[in-house]
C-alpha cells in the first residue's frame, strides 16, 4: 500500500471534522475520494498536504509513519496536492508560482538557470510544449492553463508519490478535462498515487480505479470502481436512497415574462435571442468560455450592452442592475465568493442585501426583521447553520447557494437568472435545490439557468438553448436533447 | 518592436513619460533658471528624503501592507541623532543607533501586525502617533540643536568640489539594494507573493510571518537613514519635522505603478515618482506658483497617474 490511513481524528474547536476515516489507496492507482460537501474530505485532503495536523490516528505512506509538519514537508516527503480553485499569484511568473516557496538559491539571489531548470521540467512533466512561457504573469493564462500551473507546481519535487486533485475539472472544458485525463493516466503509469476528489461520478467512473466514500467525518464503504454502480455510490454518499434527484411536476407555461431580442455585449454575447415564460425553466447549455455567464451579466445589465433589447413581462428595461431589480428580476451569480454574497456578513444581512423589501418602519433597517426574514428562509430551504447571525463564509458551500437563493426569493422576484446554481456543492444540496427550482416553477415564476452540469439541464428543464461561441441556438423542449446531443451541439 | 512593446508594459513606463513631460513643461517655461544643472541638483537633494523612505515604503506596499508612521519614524531619528551627539557620540555611533531605532520602529510595526493580528493601516496609524509622541516628549517639544559632527557634510552641496551630495548617492545605492533584494532574492519574490495573494503563499509554505516582520523592519531601517539624512539637511532635532512624510512616499509608491492591494509596484517607479513630486514643487516655485496651486497639481497628478494605470491594466489582461 503507498497510501494507508486509519482512525484518523481531527475537531476544529467542538465542531468533529473527522470522526473516523481509514483509506487504502494502492501503488499507481487513481483513487477517487467521494463524499457531499461538508463530509469532509477538504479536512482529509488538508491533514494529507500538512496544511493541517490530525488529533490522532494513523497516517502511513509507504509503510512509514506520515504526519508533515507543514504543506513544504508534506510535499519533500513526496504529498502535493493541487486545490480546487488553482492557487496561484497573478503577479508573480509561472516559474515563480511552480517554485513559490522552494525557489533555488545560489549565495544570496535566487538561481535563475537552476530555476529556470527546475519550472521546466515540471511542466514537460504535465506535456505541456509550449502555448504559454516561463516568464509569462500568470494573470494572462486562461483557467484550464493555470490548473496546469498548478499540477506542474504539484509535481516539481521529482519523487511525488501522492499527488490529490482536489475538484479538478470544475472549471475545465471538456477537451481540458480530457487532457487532465491524459496527465492523470501517464502519472498513475508512472507509479504515482493520484487520490482524485470529484462530485462528478461519471468522471469518477472513467478516470478512477478505487474508491473511498466519507460520509459526516467517518469512511463508510470503500471498493473497487467496477464493482460498485453510480447510483449505489450516490446512496452511499447520501446515506440515503436518493430517488427523484431531478423533481419535475407538471408545469404549465404562462405568459412571456422576458423577452431578449438580438442582444449583444461588448465582446461576448455576440447575438442572443429568446421567450422565457412565467411557469418555465430554461437551459442554457454550452462550454466554459462560449458566453453564457456574459449573456446573463449582459441581460442583467452588469456588463454593457451593446445592442439589443430586454423586455420584462412586455417592457423594454434599461441596461442597469437597478432597473431589472425594481422589475422583479434576480440574479444568482456563478462566482459565490467574489460576488454572490457578503461573505463576511451574517446569513440574515446577506438575505435582506436587495434592500428592496421593508426592514422596518420609517425606512428604518431593524436587526430583528431581517433575522426574522432570514430564520424564515433557514427553515424553508433547510438551511443548515447555526442560526441567522451566523456569517456566510462559515457555511459549507451548498447551504451558501442556498443563502444566495434566499435572497432573490426575499427579494420576490419573478424572474431568476440563474448562473450554474449547483457549482460545487453536494449531492443533497444539489436535490434540495433542484426541489426548490421546480417548486418556484410551479408558483408561475421564469426560471432561466446556465449550467455546465449536462445531467441536470436535461433533468429539470423545459426547453434547452446552446450556446455556441457567443451565439445562442433556438430552445428546444427536452424530450428532443439528450446529454450527447448537447454536447455535439455545444462544441460543433 | 518587441522590445519596443517590453518597455510599454514596464508598470514604471507611464510615470517616466509623465515625469519628461512636466519636466519639459517647466523647462520651457523657465528656461533660465529651470535647466541650471544646480537646480537638478538641487531637485536631487530635495528627493533623497522622501525617495529613501518611499523605497521602504514600496516594499511594505508590495508585500500587502501600509506604514503610516514614516514620518514619526524620520522625526524621531532626527531627534535621537541629535541628542547621541548632543551627548558626545561620534558621527558612526550615532548614524548606527539612528538606523537600529528605525529598524526596532519598523519590526515593532511588523510584530503588531503579525502577532497581534492588526490590520497594518491601524497599527501603524497607532505608532504614527505614539513615535511622534515619543520624540516629542524626548525634546521636550523643541527643536534640539547640536553639532553636525561632519554629518551635515552628507547633504551640502558644494560648488565647484561636490556638486552631487553624498545623500543621493545614497540614496540611490539603497534603492539599487531593495530592487534586487525585491526582483531576485528569495525574500523578496517572497514578498511580491504574499502581496499578491497570502493565503496562496501560506500554503506553499512561504514563511508569511518571517516575510512580513522582515519587510517593516527593512521599510523602518529606510525610514531611519531617511531620518539621518533629514538631520544632515536640518542639523538639528525636530519632533514636529516631516508630518505627512508619509503620505508622499505613498504618493511616489502609487504613482511608480504600485498597488494598494498589494502585489505590485518597483522600486524605479518609486523613484519616478518621487522625483515628480519634487519637480512639480520646485517647478511651482519657478514660476512664482503659491503653494496651494503647487498642492492642487499634485493631487491632479496622483489622480492622472492612477487613471493611466487603470487603462494599461485594463487593455493587459
Amino acid at each position: 500500500m503507498r497510501l494507508e490511513l486509519s482512525g484518523v481524528r481531527k475537531s476544529f474547536g467542538v465542531t468533529l471534522a473527522l470522526g473516523d476515516v481509514s483509506l487504502r489507496a494502492s501503488f499507481g492507482a487513481v483513487h477517487a475520494v467521494l463524499g457531499e460537501n461538508g463530509a469532509g474530505k477538504s479536512t482529509l485532503m488538508k491533514l494529507l498536504s500538512g496544511a493541517e495536523r490530525p488529533d490522532g490516528g494513523e497516517l502511513l505512506l509507504d509503510g512509514a509513519a506520515f504526519r508533515p509538519a507543514t504543506p513544504e514537508d508534506a510535499r519533500q516527503r513526496g504529498v502535493s496536492i493541487v486545490y480546487q480553485e488553482p492557487l496561484f499569484c497573478a503577479d508573480l511568473t509561472v516559474r515563480e508560482n511552480i517554485l513559490l516557496g522552494s525557489e533555488p538559491t545560489r549565495n544570496l539571489f535566487i538561481d535563475a538557470r537552476r530555476s529556470r531548470e527546475l519550472a521546466g521540467r515540471a511542466l514537460e512533466r504535465v506535456g505541456v510544449a509550449g502555448g504559454f512561457g516561463l516568464d509569462t504573469p500568470l494573470r494572462r493564462l486562461s483557467p484550464a492553463d493555470r490548473q496546469l500551473v498548478s499540477i506542474a507546481r504539484a509535481l516539481s519535487n521529482d519523487d511525488c508519490k501522492v499527488l490529490i486533485l482536489d475538484e479538478p475539472t470544475s472549471a475545465l472544458t471538456g477537451a481540458d478535462t480530457e487532457r487532465l485525463f491524459e496527465i492523470v493516466r501517464t502519472l498513475s503509469a508512472r507509479g504515482t498515487t493520484v487520490l482524485y476528489i470529484s462530485h462528478f461520478l461519471e468522471e469518477v467512473e472513467r478516470i478512477a480505479s478505487e474508491y473511498t466514500v466519507l460520509r459526516d467525518g467517518r469512511s463508510v464503504a470503500a471498493g473497487k470502481v467496477a464493482e460498485t454502480t453510480k447510483s449505489e455510490l450516490v446512496s452511499l454518499m447520501a446515506g440515503r436512497n436518493v430517488t427523484e434527484l431531478f423533481p419535475r411536476s407538471v408545469r404549465t407555461p404562462g405568459p412571456t415574462a422576458l423577452e431578449i431580442r438580438d442582444l449583444s455585449g461588448r465582446r461576448l454575447p455576440k447575438q442572443a435571442t429568446l421567450v422565457l415564460r412565467r411557469g418555465e425553466v430554461l437551459g442554457i447549455a454550452g462550454l466554459v468560455g462560449s458566453g453564457r455567464t456574459e449573456l446573463l451579466r449582459t441581460i442583467y445589465g452588469l456588463d454593457p450592452r451593446r445592442a439589443g433589447q430586454v423586455l420584462v413581462a412586455g417592457t423594454a428595461v434599461a441596461a442597469a442592475p437597478v432597473a431589472l431589480a425594481a422589475r422583479k428580476v434576480g440574479l444568482l451569480s456563478e462566482d459565490r465568493k467574489g460576488e454572490g454574497l457578503a461573505e463576511s456578513l451574517s446569513i440574515a444581512e446577506n438575505v435582506t442585501l436587495s434592500g428592496t423589501g421593508r426592514l422596518g418602519p420609517w425606512g428604518l433597517a431593524l436587526p430583528a426583521t431581517s433575522r426574522s426574514a432570514a430564520t424564515r428562509w433557514i427553515g424553508k430551504l433547510a438551511i443548515r447553520c447555526r442560526g441567522a447571525e451566523q456569517r456566510v463564509r462559515a457555511l459549507s458551500g451548498g447551504n451558501q447557494q442556498k443563502v444566495a437563493l434566499s435572497r432573490l426569493l426575499e427579494q420576490d422576484v419573478d424572474v431568476l437568472l440563474l448562473d450554474e446554481p449547483t457549482r460545487g456543492i453536494d449531492v443533497g444540496s444539489r436535490a434540495d435545490i433542484y426541489r426548490l427550482i421546480d417548486e418556484l416553477a410551479g408558483q408561475g415564476k421564469a426560471v432561466l439557468m446556465v449550467s455546465s452540469y449536462l445531467p441536470e439541464l436535461v433533468g429539470i428543464c423545459d426547453r434547452i438553448a446552446v450556446m455556441v461561441r457567443g451565439s445562442l441556438g433556438p430552445a428546444r423542449p427536452v424530450h428532443e436533447w439528450t446529454e450527447h446531443a448537447l454536447l455535439l451541439e455545444a462544441t460543433g | 518592436m518587441s522590445a519596443l512593446k517590453s518597455w510599454l508594459q514596464r508598470p514604471w513606463f507611464g510615470p517616466l513619460l509623465a515625469l519628461v513631460c512636466v519636466y519639459t513643461l517647466f523647462a520651457s517655461l523657465t528656461p533660465d533658471t529651470f535647466l541650471r544643472s544646480l537646480n537638478l541638483v538641487t531637485m536631487l537633494r530635495q528627493t533623497v528624503v522622501v525617495a529613501i523612505a518611499a523605497v521602504g515604503m514600496a516594499l511594505i506596499i508590495i508585500h500587502g501592507g501600509i506604514d503610516l508612521s514614516v514620518g514619526s519614524t524620520v522625526a524621531l531619528t532626527t531627534v535621537v541623532a541629535a541628542k547621541c551627539l548632543q551627548g558626545g557620540a561620534g558621527p558612526a555611533t550615532t548614524v548606527l543607533t539612528a538606523l537600529a531605532l528605525g529598524a526596532l520602529a519598523g519590526a515593532l510595526n511588523g510584530g503588531l501586525v503579525v502577532g497581534l493580528r492588526i490590520a497594518p493601516f491601524i497599527a501603524t496609524l497607532g505608532t504614527m502617533s505614539a513615535l511622534r509622541g515619543i520624540a516629542k516628549g524626548l525634546a521636550d517639544e523643541q527643536k534640539i540643536d547640536a553639532p553636525a559632527r561632519g554629518l551635515d557634510s552628507w547633504m551640502a552641496i558644494v560648488p565647484g568640489e561636490r556638486l552631487v551630495p553624498y545623500g543621493v548617492w545614497l540614496a540611490l545605492a539603497a534603492a539599487v539594494v531593495c530592487a534586487l533584494l525585491l526582483g531576485y532574492t528569495r525574500l523578496g519574490r517572497h514578498a511580491v507573493a504574499v502581496g499578491s495573494n497570502e493565503l496562496t503563499a501560506r500554503l506553499c509554505g512561504v514563511p508569511v510571518a518571517r516575510v512580513r516582520l522582515t519587510i517593516y523592519a527593512l521599510g523602518g531601517l529606510l525610514a531611519g537613514l531617511s531620518g539621518v539624512l533629514e538631520f544632515s539637511t536640518l542639523t538639528v532635532g525636530d519632533p514636529t519635522d516631516s508630518v505627512g512624510l508619509e503620505l508622499e512616499a505613498i504618493a511616489a509608491v502609487v504613482i511608480g505603478g504600485g498597488s494598494l492591494s498589494g502585489g505590485q509596484g518597483s522600486v524605479a517607479g518609486t523613484l519616478i515618482g518621487a522625483l515628480l513630486l519634487t519637480v512639480i514643487k520646485a517647478g511651482c516655485t519657478h514660476l512664482g506658483m503659491p503653494n496651494w496651486i503647487q498642492e492642487i497639481l499634485t493631487g491632479f497628478i496622483i489622480v492622472v497617474a492612477m487613471t493611466l494605470d487603470r487603462v494599461r491594466q485594463a487593455t493587459r489582461d
